[in-house]
């Protein structure tokens, strides 16, 4: 029963579609609509923020005229952190809502499955948080392009800092997928790379939101290393920093870290956030620039809070879209690939290219080092590392990723 | 040889933090023999609770335990009210019924937790008195942990204690060993169970507001401890108090020292050793066998008869609109409907040994995620085209079928199943840490149709006559003699091996084909995603299956197709219409478990036969 309800909703559906559209399409003013699917219900700490950034974008276009005189519409799916729903749910905006294009995704095997399904149905997606260095790089295809800086990225930024560190006895722990592996793994060669003496003397991969973070600090204790790399975030680093803090894992130890300085993940720990990490992140009351204040401003307006780096992203993913359908010809999948790459355009932390030899922008991150102020935590001495030179050089770019 | 002390304490004070939980789990399933779904909602409730009280109360000592004990006590209460509203109704509904009614409890609790208290992680002060550490053996070790690792053996003790010096207690562990009994002695089972369930209730509370220290409280908590809760539970011995604290210890233990020696164990290290422990104990450490409490002679199932000609009428027509209606639906129509068939062979195939079988499987989703790995790896190594991967997906099910059956059949009840759900966990594992075969959590992608398969209508009259056929001839077999060995074997195993049926074999076969039928679902599914992840075999798909065929109806065999669609169907559209699907999908769950104890198709037919008057 229920199967042929649902059907008869997608033939009235369709056949309306079918109906409207060529005489929509040519209409001034009719919107142009924004497929967004992302993991709502699975991770909702990092999403809220960024659907707050993505609504308050959206409005910003439309308020100043839309695009060309159309407006932006977006529809929303939770996908529920599973990535053949995703791909359903891309199935229905294309063809049961007609979008002109996908985006959205967090994690990076729901990212990986919709550019899979973009690259076999010809539309464009705009991946806007999915870390994996995959999306771009081994499973690399036309019609994929990703604003957030990669894992290999950050994992540079952060081995700058490290090389400069005296310690040589390195630990690393990482959550247990695909994240965790690969930040651990760039981490270590391209820190072998530019500092031949380090070694590392322990890893510990603990289940992504199930770290016993007891053992797992006693684990690394053990070995006594001179540093420490961190890739564990969310509730697993706050477990770790707290047995960390008690069992003195952190004394006169260095700690390298990811996405710690992150709001996302430093807030949660409040008057307990690590001193002195080196990390990457977002120092959100301090970045001054024209750019950014205003966006601050503007999302305190809007929301009464404060923005988060997930805000940032889902602000920007919103602005590149708007500035590629600026300059494309039509909104018509082939002319937005072709605009997409190399496309220029002002985020919220300065200009970002997407390059068009790989399809990542080239949005950086802040590396700076965590401190205590007024009771909670922040970044002290960043800098904003720009995300094209983190980036491998071209030959190697093209040996990574599929050329055809 | 410091380092190892302390690693030993670490795995203690885990151990003690477990056993908290697992203890009211396993108190409630022995006497209410409820697989308690929402125990770790309970848990999760209790840490935000605590959250909510610590952090209002003024701070000292008396406003943080008093802040912790009311939470478990509020939890409790919480507990009573599912207890008194949801689950006294469904007592005598089929077993696992009421594992239905918990999930919609679970669901329903995600969202309103997710409303009340925020998406961002709540990080709960330290405990007054136990913030710092002490120095052991030259090492610092946390004031808190120990104190945990002492909790643990207290929280037994008084509950060993409550159990067998009060009358409450001794009524408790009677009920365990002989409900029915002990309702004839004229004992108030309605007082005793909901007793029950609120002390369990509380010692889930309890668990979750004595991590306010040590974690930060989220939205995951809940379905983070309930497995490994289970996995406790199930190896201790169900309903053993002694046995769980064995476990736990045994968990923690090894979970301390597992990771010194494979940092990467993490993942699957506890459903080895449930797999270990279940393969050379069949009910667990301490339980005993279980008493012919369900299913003792006599109380066979309702017999499946051929079906009624108005039941033919309505396939037929549900069988014309599965032909026809596609020609006119969308390309987004088809993909639902592909999926609809898809999980209806899915569902079906787990009825096969739910029902006629009378073998719970927590597992089934290793089947169908085996069947889509072994077509994506077809495709992927051998560059097979879609017809091979297609014919490898149930060969590749069916293997593992009849290696893991072999393990599981020798089980019965709630231990066979949860043997089901560590092979399960064990293939997930692979597929998940394997990268070099499997792509590890990135999946394998470009698993797409043959070009003459790719317009979405020709693959999915592919699928509908696949998992027609297949759904088919299940139900062939359910009628076959193999089909009456089958139930034969469940309703008296005794008696069924005394008329020469060999009751292993029968359920071992029965297994296998299950896993056959779920790799044919498995295999189409690949196709029709262009993608497969580990997440195909995880326990949430597992889970899927399950409520399908108890949303049915166990007992009879238009159920599963019923409860598939149904499930389907009403996922599908919430997921677009709402945020709060969560909420709505689990308080539909909820109002239909009150309203059709038996199932949507047992409520149908029970509706049928009195009308008919031959009940």
């Amino acid at each position: 029963m229920t199967g042929w309800v649902i059907g008869r909703r997608q033939v009235l559906a369709g056949a309306g579609a079918a109906l409207a559209a060529p005489v929509l399409g040519r209409a001034q003013g009719a919107p142009i609509r924004i497929g967004e699917i992302n993991s709502y219900t699975a991770q909702p700490a990092f999403l809220q923020p960024y659907r707050y950034g993505w609504t308050m974008a959206v409005e910003q276009v439309n308020a100043a005229g839309g695009v060309n005189g159309r407006s932006l519409e977006t529809l929303h799916r939770d996908d529920a952190g599973k990535p053949e729903d995703a791909v359903r749910l891309a199935g229905e905006l294309v063809n049961a809502e007609k979008v002109a294009l996908l985006s959205g995704g967090f994690l990076s095997n729901v990212g990986l499955a919709i550019a899979d399904y973009a690259n076999q149905n010809r539309m464009l997606y705009v991946a806007s948080e999915p870390l994996t260095d995959a999306l771009v790089w081994s499973r690399g295809n036309r019609y994929t392009f990703r604003l957030r800086a990669s894992t290999y990225m950050q994992s540079a930024m952060l081995v700058e800092e490290a090389a400069k560190l005296p310690a040589k006895r390195w630990a690393t722990v990482a959550p247990n997928y695909e994240y965790g592996q690969s930040a651990v793994r760039w981490f270590k060669e391209l820190l072998t790379r530019a500092r031949p003496d380090v070694t590392f003397v322990a890893e510990q991969f603990p289940a992504l939101g199930r770290i016993d973070a007891g053992a797992t600090v006693q684990a690394l204790a053990a070995t006594n290393p001179e540093a420490i790399f961190n890739v564990t975030f969310g509730a697993d680093l706050t477990n770790f920093v707290r047995q960390g803090l008690t069992r003195g894992l952190f004394e006169r130890r260095r700690v390298v870290s990811l996405l710690t300085g992150e709001p996302e993940y430093l807030d949660p720990l409040q008057d307990e956030a690590p001193e002195n990490w080196i990390v990457t992140g977002y120092p959100w009351d301090q970045v001054n620039t024209p750019e950014h204040a205003a966006f601050r401003e503007a999302y305190r307006r809007r929301w009464n809070d404060t923005p988060r780096l997930g805000s940032v992203v889902g602000h920007d993913t919103v602005m590149a879209i708007a500035a590629m359908l600026k300059q494309t010809s039509a909104v018509e999948t082939e002319a937005m690939v072709d605009a997409m790459a190399g496309l220029k355009f002002g985020s919220v932390f300065g200009p970002v290219e997407f390059r068009a030899i790989d399809h990542q922008s080239t949005m950086g991150a802040f590396v700076g080092r965590t401190v205590l102020k007024n009771g909670r935590g922040t970044m002290a001495d960043w800098r904003y590392a720009d995300g094209r030179d983190y980036l491998p050089p071209d030959d190697v770019v093209r040996a990574l990723r599929p050329q055809s | 040889m410091e380092n190892l002390v302390l690693q030993a304490l670490s795995g203690l004070a885990s151990a003690s933090s477990l056993f908290l939980v697992a203890a009211g789990l396993t108190v409630i399933f022995g006497v209410s023999r409820i697989v308690n779904f929402a125990h770790g909602s309970f848990y999760m409730l209790g840490a935000y609770l605590a959250w909510t009280l610590v952090t209002t109360l003024p701070r000292g000592h008396l406003g943080f335990w008093g802040g912790v004990v009311a939470a478990a006590l509020a939890t409790g209460l919480i507990g009573l009210v599912v207890e008194v509203l949801l689950l006294r109704r469904i007592y005598r509904a089929p077993e696992l019924f009421q594992l239905l009614a918990t999930f919609g409890v679970v669901l329903i609790v995600q969202d309103l937790a997710l409303l009340t208290w925020g998406a961002q992680d709540l990080l709960g002060p330290r405990a007054p008195g136990l913030r710092g550490g002490t120095e052991i053996l030259g090492l610092r070790f946390p004031d808190y942990e120990l104190f945990l690792i002492v909790v643990g053996p207290v929280v037994l003790g008084l509950l060993l204690l409550l159990f067998h010096r009060t009358r409450w207690g001794t009524l408790v562990r009677a009920a365990t060993l002989d409900r029915e009994m002990v309702g004839a002695l004229g004992v108030n089972q309605r007082m005793l169970f909901t007793s029950v369930f609120f002390l369990g209730s509380v010692l889930a509370g309890l668990g979750g507001a004595l991590q306010l220290p040590r974690e930060s409280v989220n939205l995951h908590m809940d379905l983070s401890i309930i497995t490994e809760a289970f996995v406790v539970v199930v190896v201790g011995g169900l309903g053993s108090l002694g046995g769980a604290a064995l476990a736990a210890l045994l968990i923690g233990e090894l979970h301390a020292f597992g990771i010194l020696v494979l940092p990467k164990i993490t993942l699957v290290l506890v459903f080895l050793v449930m797999a270990l422990v279940l393969v050379v104990r069949p009910h667990g450490l301490l339980g005993k066998a279980p008493g012919p409490a369900h299913g003792g002679a006599g109380s066979a199932e309702p017999v499946i008869g051929p079906a009624p000609r108005p039941l033919l009428w309505l396939g037929a027509a549900a069988l014309a609109t599965a032909v026809l209606l596609p020609l006119l639906a969308g390309d987004y129509a088809l993909s639902v409907l592909t999926e609809f068939a898809i999980f209806v062979l899915f569902a079906a195939s787990l009825h096969l040994i739910m029902g006629p079988g009378g073998m719970a499987s927590f597992g089934h989703a290793a089947y169908f995620g085996l069947g889509a790995y072994g077509a994506a790896l077809a495709a992927k190594w051998l560059a097979a085209p879609m017809l091979l991967g297609l014919a490898a997906a149930p060969f590749a099910a069916g293997l593992f079928g009849l290696l893991f059956g072999w393990f599981c059949v020798r089980l019965s009840g709630v231990y066979s199943a949860m043997l089901t759900l560590a092979f399960a966990q064990i293939a997930w594992s692979v597929a998940f840490q394997w990268v070099e075969v499997t792509g590890g959590d990135n999946g394998i992608l470009g698993v797409w149709p043959d070009s003459w398969a790719a317009p979405k209508l020709v693959y999915y009259y592919l699928t509908l006559a696949l998992c027609l056929g297949a759904t088919l001839l299940l139900r062939r077999v359910i009628h076959a003699p193999f089909g009456f060995a089958l139930r034969a074997q469940r309703d008296s195993a005794l008696r069924a091996e005394a008329i020469g049926i060999d009751a292993f074999r029968t359920r071992w076969l029965a297994f296998a084909l299950a896993a056959v039928m779920a790799g044919i679902a498995g295999g189409l599914f690949a196709y029709a995603k262009g993608s497969v992840f580990p997440t195909f075999l995880g326990i949430p798909r597992s889970v899927d299956a399950l409520l399908m065929v108890l949303l049915g109806g166990v007992q009879t065999l238009s159920g599963p197709i019923i409860g598939a669609l149904a499930y389907t169907g009403l996922q599908e559209q919430l997921v677009r219409l709402t945020d709060l699907w969560r909420l709505i999908l689990g308080g539909i769950i909820v109002a239909l478990v009150l309203f059709f104890p038996q199932g949507l198709a047992g409520a149908a037919r029970a509706r049928w036969e009195a009308s008919r008057g031959d009940a």
